[in-house]
Parts: C-alpha cells; sequence; structure tokens
C-alpha cells in the first residue's frame, strides 16, 4: 500500500473517515514510518523514525489553547510486527490541548505495540488525552503502555484509556503521576478481556501539593478464561489533597478478576477514599433486559458495553 | 381454559424456602384489559408476577401458566418475552453508563430515535433531557420507572406485568403513567397490575383479590375494592403463610 493508501486503511479500520479539515492538526504513524503531519499555530511535533517505531516530541507552547482536539492515529495493518513509541509531551505555562488518539491493529497475531510517554504539564496547562484501542479478534498483541506524567501548579490532566473492540490480548499499563501544588489528575481505563487475555493495570498518583487533586478509576469486564489484575495507589502527601480510587470489574464465566486499590495519607489535613467491586452481571439488570426479550448473552453485552462505556465514567 | 383468556394460572403452588408462597392459586386473564391483583404486603402478589415471568428463583412450582394456551412453565425470561410477557419491576433496575436511548432500543420492535423520544413523551419525559443521560444512580427511581414503561411502549407486549406501579412516584407522575397504561390497553394489550393501592386499583377494569398466595375474591373493581376496605385493611391477619 502506498502512503495515502495506508492513512486511508488506519482510520477505517477505526470507522472514521481521514482528517481533512485545515483547522484540526493530525499524525499518522504507521509501524516506524510517519505518513502525514498536520500542525496548528502554537502546535510544534517532531518526529524520528527508529529500527521497531518513532521517538516523537509534542510541544504546546506557552498560552496556546488548541481548540479542536488533535487527532493521532498509531497503528499497523499486517499481522506480525512491532511498533514502539516514545512521546516526549510538553505542555507550556496556560496552554490547554486534547488529543484523541487512536491505536488501531485490526489484523493482529502477533505484534508488540509499546509507548513509552514522559508527559510534563506547565503551570495552569489543560491535557485531556483521549486513546482508544481497536484490536482484531485474535488477541494476538501485547499492548505495554508506560507513562511518567508531572503536574505543576495549577495543571489539570484527564486521560480516559478505552479497549473494547476486539481481543485485548495482553495489556500491562504502568503509568505513575506526580501532582503539585492545586493541580488536577483524572485517569480513566476502561477494558474488555476474552477468551484468554490478560489485563495489567499499575497505576500510581502522588498528591505531593497542597489542594492536589487526584481520581484513579478503571472498569474492567472479563468474560471466559480472562485475567485482570488491577493495583491503583494514590498517595496523598499534602494538606488538602483529595483522591479517589474507583475499581470495578465484571466477571463472567471462567474469568478471573483481582483489584487492589491502595490508598496512603502522609497529612492529616489530606483526604482519599477507595472503592472497589468486583462481580458477575446484577441479576435484576441482566432480568429486566432479557424480559424485553435479548437473549442471556445479549443483555450481558449491553450491560457491560454501558459499564465500559464513556458515560459510565463521565470526567 | 376459557377461550377469552391470554393467561392462565393453574393451581400453582410455590415454596420459597421452606415457606409457602402461592398455595393452588388459580386465575384466568382476559386479553385487552386492566386486571390487579390486590392484597396486603406478604399476599404473594410480586411473588406472583415474578412467577409468571420466570425470574431466577421462581421456576421451581407445581401447577401451569398457560399463555395464548400454550404452556410457559419451562421457557427462560427472555423466551416468555419474546412470546410477548414482559414486567416492570417496583423498583427498577440501574444501569451504569448505559443510556436511555440504548435501554429503550433494546427491547423495542422499530427502535428509531422517533419512537424512543415518542415513548419518553408518553411517559412524560423530555427527549432532550432524558435520551442521553444514563439510567443510573442520577435517575430517581420515579424517572427510572417511568423510563421502564418508555421500553415497555416501544416493545409493544401482548402482556405487561406491573408490580407496584405507584411506589416511590408523586401524584403528577403517577398519571403519566396511569396515562401510558391507557394507551397500552387502546393498542391492544393486556395489563396486570400488582397492587396494595387503592388509587391503582381504581384504574383497573378487573381484579383479584390474594391473600397467604390463595384467591380470596375476584369480580369488578367496585366489589374487590368494598371487599378490600372492610375486610383487608383492617384484618389483623399477619399474613404469615402456611409452614409446610
Amino acid at each position: 500500500m502506498n502512503r495515502d493508501q495506508l492513512i486511508n486503511a488506519l482510520y477505517e479500520s477505526i470507522g472514521e473517515a481521514c482528517v481533512t479539515d485545515p483547522g484540526i492538526a493530525h499524525i499518522e504513524i504507521h509501524a516506524n514510518k510517519v505518513l502525514g503531519v498536520h500542525l496548528v499555530e502554537g502546535l510544534e511535533i517532531e518526529a524520528d523514525e527508529l529500527k521497531d517505531g518513532i521517538r516523537a516530541t509534542l510541544v504546546v507552547k506557552k498560552n496556546t489553547k488548541i481548540d479542536q482536539p488533535v487527532r493521532i492515529c498509531f497503528g499497523l495493518m499486517q499481522k506480525t510486527g512491532i511498533q514502539k513509541i516514545d512521546m516526549n509531551i510538553r505542555l507550556e505555562e496556560n496552554a490547554r490541548v486534547a488529543i484523541m488518539a487512536s491505536c488501531t491493529f485490526p489484523n493482529a497475531e502477533e505484534i508488540v505495540h509499546t509507548m513509552d510517554a514522559d508527559i510534563d504539564i506547565g503551570k495552569n496547562a489543560e491535557y485531556i488525552y483521549l486513546e482508544r484501542h481497536v484490536h482484531g479478534t485474535e488477541g494476538g498483541i501485547n499492548v505495554v503502555p508506560k507513562a511518567k506524567i508531572h503536574l505543576h501548579e495549577g495543571a489539570k490532566f484527564r486521560t480516559d484509556f478505552e479497549l473494547i473492540k476486539g481481543r485485548c490480548g495482553k495489556i500491562d499499563i504502568d503509568y505513575e503521576a506526580d501532582c503539585e501544588r492545586n493541580s488536577y489528575l483524572d485517569m480513566v481505563a476502561r477494558i474488555s478481556g476474552r477468551a484468554d487475555d490478560r489485563i495489567l493495570i499499575n497505576e500510581r498518583a502522588t498528591l505531593r501539593g497542597d489542594g492536589a487533586h487526584g481520581v484513579l478509576r478503571t472498569s474492567i469486564a472479563v468474560r471466559d478464561r480472562a485475567k485482570a489484575e488491577i493495583k491503583n495507589t494514590l498517595v496523598a502527601t499534602a494538606p488538602n489533597a483529595r483522591g479517589h480510587v474507583d475499581c470495578k470489574e465484571v466477571v463472567q464465566g471462567e474469568a478471573i478478576a483481582n483489584a487492589i486499590p491502595i490508598v496512603e495519607v502522609h497529612h492529616p489535613k489530606a483526604h482519599v477514599t477507595h472503592e472497589a467491586s468486583i462481580g458477575s452481571v446484577d441479576s435484576k439488570q441482566l432480568e429486566t433486559l432479557m424480559s424485553r426479550g435479548l437473549s442471556e448473552d445479549e443483555a450481558t453485552d449491553l450491560i457491560i458495553e454501558g459499564l465500559l462505556s464513556p458515560e459510565g465514567q463521565p470526567f | 381454559m376459557s377461550q377469552k383468556s391470554i393467561l392462565e394460572i393453574k393451581d400453582l403452588v410455590l415454596n420459597l424456602g421452606e415457606k409457602r408462597i402461592l398455595d393452588h392459586l388459580s386465575l384466568e386473564i382476559w386479553p385487552g384489559h386492566i386486571h390487579a391483583v390486590v392484597g396486603p404486603n406478604g399476599a404473594g402478589k410480586s411473588t406472583l408476577a415474578n412467577t409468571i415471568m420466570g425470574l431466577k428463583g421462581y421456576l421451581d412450582f407445581d401447577g401451569d401458566i398457560l399463555f395464548t394456551k400454550k404452556t410457559v412453565k419451562e421457557f427462560s425470561v427472555d423466551e416468555r418475552a419474546r412470546q410477548g410477557i414482559t414486567m416492570a419491576w417496583q423498583e427498577p433496575a440501574r444501569y451504569e453508563g448505559l443510556t436511555v436511548r440504548s435501554f429503550i432500543r433494546a427491547g423495542a420492535d422499530d427502535k428509531s430515535e422517533q419512537n424512543c423520544r415518542h415513548a419518553l413523551e408518553l411517559v412524560g419525559l423530555d427527549p432532550k433531557t432524558y435520551l442521553s443521560r444514563a439510567v443510573d444512580r442520577t435517575l430517581s427511581g420515579g424517572e427510572r420507572k417511568r423510563i421502564e414503561l418508555a421500553s415497555i411502549l416501544t416493545m409493544e407486549p401482548k402482556l405487561v406485568l406491573m408490580d407496584e406501579p405507584d411506589s416511590g412516584i408523586d401524584v403528577e407522575a403517577l398519571e403519566k403513567i396511569f396515562d401510558a397504561i391507557q394507551y397500552l390497553k387502546n393498542k391492544g394489550t393486556t395489563i396486570l397490575l400488582i397492587t396494595h393501592s387503592t388509587t391503582v386499583l381504581e384504574k383497573a377494569d378487573h381484579a383479584f383479590l390474594i391473600c397467604c398466595g390463595q384467591l380470596i375474591e375476584k369480580g369488578s373493581v367496585d366489589k374487590i375494592m368494598q371487599y378490600f376496605g372492610q375486610k383487608c385493611i383492617p384484618c389483623d391477619h399477619k399474613n404469615e403463610p402456611k409452614t409446610e
């Protein structure tokens, strides 16, 4: 496939059209090739091709408010391969950007996709990052997203990781955030596993600044023989820090899930709460939908779809 | 079995644990009418509805349930629903993240946006406000009750079992529910109201009075209302079902 065909194929696999609006910044990356880059004022992206992936630096300049979400599309159309992404993201003071990233591996049989991100969000800057994965039905994929995030004073960071379409294969998320004074962190992960998929999530955040806020939320559904292990840790070391950890897991069939929300409070004026629930689909929910004529499987799918939907995890 | 019956309960006996909840109960429901099953708390009314719908825990009984002259005893909930039976719960379920639109569409024959909007309007809820909201704890019990009824309206069932339709509902919302019940009746749907409220009973065409899982009386609403008011409400019977 040539460059344009690859770009079309990437977007087609996520059910979207190519971005043509000149007001929307976008970048398309296939394997270790940058297929397309379109920037808007105040946004800088530099990308270098590596042997198995790319290294990119994204900077949003001081006081720049980018109105339209930036689109990033990563992927591999082939069945096997490796894609390593090293991302360095920096929002300067008072900058604001939202990024909608799609990671697509529709034909994956033996693929490794790693993401190492270093994210620095400047004073009073605001960064929203939505990452949606679209995988094939074979489950032959290993996704390893890692991120180190630093929120400066008054910064806001919201992230939503979605892996619902197709088999998740093996996913191993490892995020660590450090939150300064009056910053706001909200990290959400929504993942569905089936067959012999494996889901590992390890998220840690430290609320070290006075008045820092942090929320770590995961909603996981595992079916068949899938396994999920979730460990979310929130540490508050400053006065007036506020935080919450929420793990919800729905288990069906022979699947196994475990959730460990850890909260540590090192200051008497900090307050952190946690909530974890693991269970099967509620019988009243199920029977209500079945009383409308849905089969048990259809009803279960709809309930899980709701639980894992963005509406189920409002920012 | 009468030619007119859409539903016939035949000598139903159901025990939950050691307790007999339905005790040789028989009754017939005629198509296109609003029927009410009344009785004091613990009489077995909700158990009857749950058993007709085939909910988990209500499948092991003696006797039979005939719907449109065929037994549904071995049918699962969804199989009964596909035959035309559905139910509105006393306390409707909550669904995190599932929008009102998706919930209503789930069982609808006509899944169009227009049909969803129309159903919400019939129960007095503004589609603009509600269609994209989740059927979760941010909605009151009364709102969820009306949304549940909207989903039933789009399903166009033959028989609706409505368990305590007035519970947790304010007066204005209750009127909308009664309007929707009348709308269903006008479309030819049969309604079975489960209630201990005389306000709800008044909306029925015909009623059954049960106590301790047994049929005590049946007939016109006036007759049952009189019996219920004069004999049941003052009765100090404790409604303790017989122990096996």
